[in-house]
């Protein structure tokens, strides 16, 4: 497996669901593409390519919500992220935790601290946030407010 | 037999990460398995967005006291791959061997550990003591025996004394013997054969579903170790080898990590008589906007961050992955089947924060019988007494 055949090969094959292609050096990767096809790239980069998916990072910038997977092929040392951008009015997108089992933890991180969520997640609760945290507030949204006026808490001082 | 149900944790003031896992058990068999997470989610990737680049180095240093290298590590890696810089020959090779020193000393500390679930408090002994002479050495080289702070952006904050390094050479050789002598002690025992082979396998198959990582993965024979297939620091210039086995039991799992021990020592040895001199920093002005992924090899698995820059001095978005949020989901599939008594091995198998198991209480649904951690401990040694007696030993 070459680096530059498994770069061109992926961007043929998934012509019409890529955004943006970012080749930024030898050992990254970004791709961005449509939010519909998570799962079949998912599956195609995880089974196919043979990729360990290392974790998803959600980010938030204001106007929409970015949500990037990442993938290691430790055979080519190339790491590859995924980006999907979702807009605010319509924060849903499918699950990849059926494809893998690893995913499942970091979907359900997601959806409690920037409030996306995962279609067909076999288990969508709560992973770190306690039980008192009211449902509809997230901590790692941009216009997060403060909610606890009880609280002591670092506040970057 | 009527189901019962064990609860584990969550708190113990040893912990670095409190669990709470739910074991429902059918007479002595664990038939399921849920782990919740989260009591001690501190904010660290928000905490990290308020202080600036060199500042969150130091934040991220206190995620983890045993891994308290691991993270800046990582963090430093992301930093310096959002835009392309290179960092000092001289600051590389010294990261490797505060990275290295770290890994013998957790690996020394979960084997102590193992040993005393057993019941070979010896091991115990043995294990820590070879621990405090690493810690020394750690403690010539950055002046502290944990939280190094040794790592910035774009290199090192601290230089190695030329007149220190053969104080620390002297220090490594000699604790090698005795390291043989325990590697010996823990490999060729039979009793120990007997209570870990075979116990809380986890297959080569689900390693790669669940995206095990680190000697977890290794022993189940995925052959994939970051120094190896994406180098960084200094580990492309240093010839070691990865060790994996095939079986995915409890004893390949101590077994990975005393041979890398090993390797870690050769790696260590060889930085320290081959450092490169010049420079340890190239001085960061300003950290334009992007982002940058690191991902290291931590004693338990890849560490991975991500850091995004929005051309301020603070990160916009730092996120954190740490090993034991990827292996900790295995249990699902390596302490059903298993016997209470084992199920203590197998949670401190994979090397998430071994103190929860000390935690384990018992309990049947009509809250008749009470088993506490310290009783645990003493079923899962009396097990190994049984074995030993059958094996003639004592």
């Amino acid at each position: 497996m070459v680096r530059d055949e498994v770069v061109k090969n992926f961007k043929e094959k998934f012509k019409s669901d890529i955004v943006e292609f970012l080749d930024k050096s030898y050992k990254r990767v970004y791709v961005e593409i449509k939010p519909e096809a998570i799962t079949r790239v998912a599956r195609y980069i995880f089974r196919d390519l043979g990729a360990r998916f290392n974790t998803a990072s959600g980010v938030d910038v204001r106007y929409h919500i970015e949500i990037l997977y990442h993938f290691t092929i430790e055979e080519i040392n190339l790491l590859i992220s995924v980006r999907v951008k979702l807009q605010k009015d319509k924060l849903e997108i499918d699950s990849i935790a059926n494809i893998i089992k690893g995913a499942n933890w970091i979907e359900r991180e997601i959806n409690e601290m920037l409030g996306i969520n995962f279609k067909g997640h076999p288990n969508l609760q709560r992973l770190l946030l306690p039980d008192e945290w009211p449902p509809d507030v997230y901590p790692l949204r941009s216009d997060y407010q403060e909610w606890d006026k009880n609280a002591i808490r670092d506040r970057g001082v | 037999m009527a189901r019962s149900i064990i609860p584990i944790g969550p708190f113990h003031p040893l912990q670095e990460e409190p669990e709470f896992f739910t074991l429902v058990v059918d007479g002595e068999t664990v038939v399921d398995i849920d782990v919740k997470i989260g009591y001690n989610h501190r904010g660290i990737e928000k905490l990290s967005e308020m202080k600036t680049f060199d500042q969150a180095t130091f934040v991220i240093e206190r995620i983890c006291g045993i891994c308290s290298t691991s993270h800046p590590f990582a963090y430093v890696n992301a930093v310096e791959d959002i835009f392309p810089m290179e960092v000092p020959e001289r600051a590389k090779f010294i990261r490797t061997i505060i990275a290295e020193g770290e890994r013998i000393h957790s690996h020394l500390l979960w084997l102590g550990l193992a040993g005393h679930f057993l019941g070979y408090n010896t091991v115990f002994m043995w294990a820590w003591k070879l621990r405090e002479e690493i810690l020394d050495v750690m403690e010539i080289l950055s002046g502290n025996r944990n939280n190094y702070a040794m790592f910035k952006p774009g290199g090192v904050r601290r230089d190695i004394k030329k007149e220190d390094i053969p104080v620390c050479l002297k220090k490594i050789d000699s604790i090698i013997p005795t390291c043989v002598m325990l590697k010996k002690a823990v490999i060729d025992d039979p009793v120990l054969h007997a209570r870990t082979k075979g116990i809380g396998i986890l297959t080569k198959e689900e390693a790669i579903n669940y995206c095990a990582l680190g000697p977890t993965s290794r022993a189940s024979g995925v052959a994939r170790d970051l120094r190896k297939n994406c180098p960084y620091g200094a580990y492309d210039k240093i010839e070691w080898n990865m060790i994996v086995t095939e079986n995915g039991d409890v004893f390949d799992k101590a077994v990975v990590r005393i041979l890398e021990t090993f390797e870690s020592i050769k790696i260590i040895k060889f930085c320290l008589e081959n450092l490169p001199d010049g420079e340890i920093d190239t001085k960061i002005k300003d950290i334009p906007p992007g982002e940058g992924i690191g991902h290291i090899e931590a004693p338990r698995g890849e560490t991975f961050h991500y850091v995004r820059s929005d051309g301020t001095n603070r990160p916009a978005r730092h996120k954190v992955r740490a090993p034991t949020f990827m292996n900790l989901p295995t249990y699902k599939t390596t302490v059903i089947g298993a016997s209470i008594s084992d199920a203590t091995i197998i949670l401190a198998a994979i090397d998430p924060c071994y103190c929860c198991t000390e935690r384990i209480g018992v309990k049947d649904i009509k809250g008749k019988k009470i088993f506490n951690g310290k009783d645990l401990i003493k079923l899962s040694q009396e097990k190994t007494l049984k074995l030993k007696k059958e094996f003639g030993v004592i």
